[in-house]
């Protein structure tokens, strides 16, 4: 192998690595706050990027819809699990939040797609369309079993990624889809070329992990969300709802699985499940980094990109072998060196 | 007077063990209540219930309305706080950070304000303020829990065994604490093993046996009471 191939497959590894990254946070950020392993992470990865790539032809996708779809649940749980305490201004806000929200973004899209403005208004709308799906998707299947054990979330996220995908196969339909990239500029860096949409994996990726740390570093809201992972009880005693962090919570993920699907569809072509294999990469480098630490996730997932493309190169029918059985000297030297503890004060 | 807080025959049961049964109290506006009683009484579990964090039967009334149905994160805008016994920090976070926390329900204007109260009263977690919370001495773990509790400008702050694990020194120190924050105004519902202290403390008190309420009355007159001095003060036979 010579240096260029080597150049060339580092600059691939950390490309993918940069995506794995955002979705490895996510986990990491869902679990600590709501103690659930998001299995379906990779959906909104799906969800965004089918949604953009219509988007970009200049096609209505079926998420706009869905949209409309998962907020109606969300509001006849809501209204169903407080219907003892059902007042008109409740009701209110529940339907503006729920019902008039996603109608709004509905009519929204369909603006757009007559007016055809541009990549940077689809990337918007794209992220405007998946967000609130998180926190619908909370409401309807997580909010309920706040307090199950970590197993029984775990077989919900499992139940929840099956259901998503379907759905996923329903609004899209089971072709795959392409995007154009996000710029065509080519900047020839020594022997090997880095691509626009390289740069704008490269910038994205920085950006959004920068907000993320001034949100949770900065703002009482972040601050509450970190509260809520480092001590429930503690966080309920000064009055944090468990629920709106959930909300929370499962908003960002939505957001960063949109963004990381609109990143990666002018590389790859996605299908309604392709979200599944790319999350799983996510929740390796989460896995490395303890589901605790968000730095070591990130690094970790950066070494699963590099794996992932010397492997593919190397042995591309063992690319994901090779990549999946990284877990497993982590997780030996994690349960000999961390005895299993329960939940500490 | 109408009591600020009412607690109307609660019973709280772990499975089919009633741990609390048919519990009846109440607290005055700026009033001090101690419940008394060896370890396993119940204490902790009727405040837990009081605060919302268990299930109970019976009635929890703060301030004339009947507040069962209302979750512990909505009590906390009403104004009831509780400083749980395992003081329940943000051990990853700095003291600051967990006094802001504090006024998470109260809005940012007062916050600013109340953190400089916090701060006049324990002039330690001033000094420590950039520290995480977890890095603290017991003694100073329990004045944080309580900084973050008056951070939300209760009406009534509930401590669980406030005096626990920590050294006499520092005991005096909290309880000293207590005293004055009566001049405040907000009343106080304390949960101790630490009888004598509570007593000296408290304006009235309750004497907690096996999850029901053995005696009552004030507490001047509880503490020379031969029954509570034997059993609880440490003085009998």
């Amino acid at each position: 192998m010579d240096s260029t191939i080597l150049l060339f497959l580092l600059q691939d590894g950390l490309t993918n690595g940069a995506i794995y990254a955002l979705l490895g946070l996510a986990l990491v950020l869902v679990f600590a706050v709501t103690r659930v392993i998001f299995v379906p992470q990779g959906e909104f990865v799906a969800y965004g990027g089918l949604t953009f790539a219509l988007l970009e032809a200049g096609k209505l996708p079926g998420t706009a819809y869905m949209v409309v779809a998962f907020g109606a649940a969300a509001f006849a749980m809501e209204l169903v699990s407080r219907r003892r305490e059902l007042a008109a201004r409740l009701v209110a806000r529940e339907a503006a939040f729920k019902l008039g929200l996603p109608l709004a973004i509905l009519f929204l899209a369909k603006a757009v797609v007559a007016a055809q403005p541009g990549a940077v208004v689809n990337l918007v709308l794209t992220i405007a369309i998946v967000a609130p799906i998180g926190p619908y998707l909370y409401r309807v299947a997580f909010q309920p079993i706040a307090d199950a054990s970590v197993l029984v979330l775990l077989i919900t996220a499992v139940g929840v990624h099956l259901a998503m995908t379907g759905i996923g196969l329903v609004f899209f339909g089971a072709e795959g889809l392409r995007a154009p990239p996000i710029s065509s500029a080519v900047l020839p860096v020594g022997p090997i070329v880095v691509t626009g949409q390289n740069l704008g994996i490269y910038a994205i990726t920085a950006a959004l992990i920068v907000a993320l740390y001034l949100f949770f570093g900065r703002t009482i809201t972040g601050k509450a969300l970190r509260a809520t992972a480092i001590n429930r009880i503690g966080a309920r005693l000064v009055g944090i709802r468990l629920a709106l962090s959930g909300r929370i919570a499962f908003t960002l993920a939505a957001v960063i699985g949109a963004v990381s699907g609109v990143l990666i569809v002018p590389m790859t072509t996605l299908y309604y499940d392709t979200g599944f294999l790319v999350g799983l990469k996510g929740f390796v480098a989460a896995i490395i980094g303890g589901l605790v630490s968000y730095p070591l996730t990130a690094a970790a997932a950066l070494l699963v990109g590099v794996v992932e493309a010397f492997a593919s190169f190397h042995a591309s029918d063992w690319k994901e072998v090779i990549v999946f059985t990284l877990l497993l000297p982590v997780l030996l030297i994690r349960s000999w060196t961390d005895p299993h503890s329960d939940e500490e004060e | 007077m109408s009591a600020l807080l009412a607690v109307e025959h609660l019973s709280v049961a772990y499975g089919r063990v009633e741990a609390v049964s048919d519990v009846s109290l109440s607290v005055a506006p700026g009033e001090i209540v101690t419940v008394i009683g060896a370890n396993g009484a119940g204490k902790s579990t009727l405040l837990n219930a009081a605060m919302g964090l268990l299930p109970a039967r019976g009635r929890v009334v703060f301030d004339g309305s009947d507040i069962g149905s209302v979750e512990a994160e909505d009590r906390v805008a009403l104004g009831l706080c509780l400083v749980a016994e395992k003081r329940e920090l943000f051990g990853a976070m700095t003291v600051e950070d967990n006094l802001i926390l504090g006024a998470f329900r109260t809005g940012r204007s007062l916050a600013a304000e109340t953190l400089a109260e916090v701060f006049a009263r324990f002039p330690r977690l001033r000094e420590r303020r950039a520290q995480l919370a977890g890095t603290l001495s017991g003694g100073e773990r329990q004045m944080l829990a309580m900084g973050r509790a008056l951070m939300s400008r209760p009406r009534l702050l509930m401590l669980d065994e406030p005096s626990l694990g920590l050294a006499p020194k520092v005991v005096a120190d909290i309880f000293a604490i207590i005293r004055d924050l009566r001049a405040t105004g907000v009343a106080i519902l304390l949960v101790e093993q630490n009888a004598r202290a509570a007593l000296n403390a408290a304006d009235r008190a309750y004497v907690m046996e096996l999850g029901r309420i053995g005696l009552e009355g004030p507490a001047s007159e509880l503490a020379s009471d031969p029954r509570i001095a034997e059993s609880y003060l440490g003085l009998g036979g």
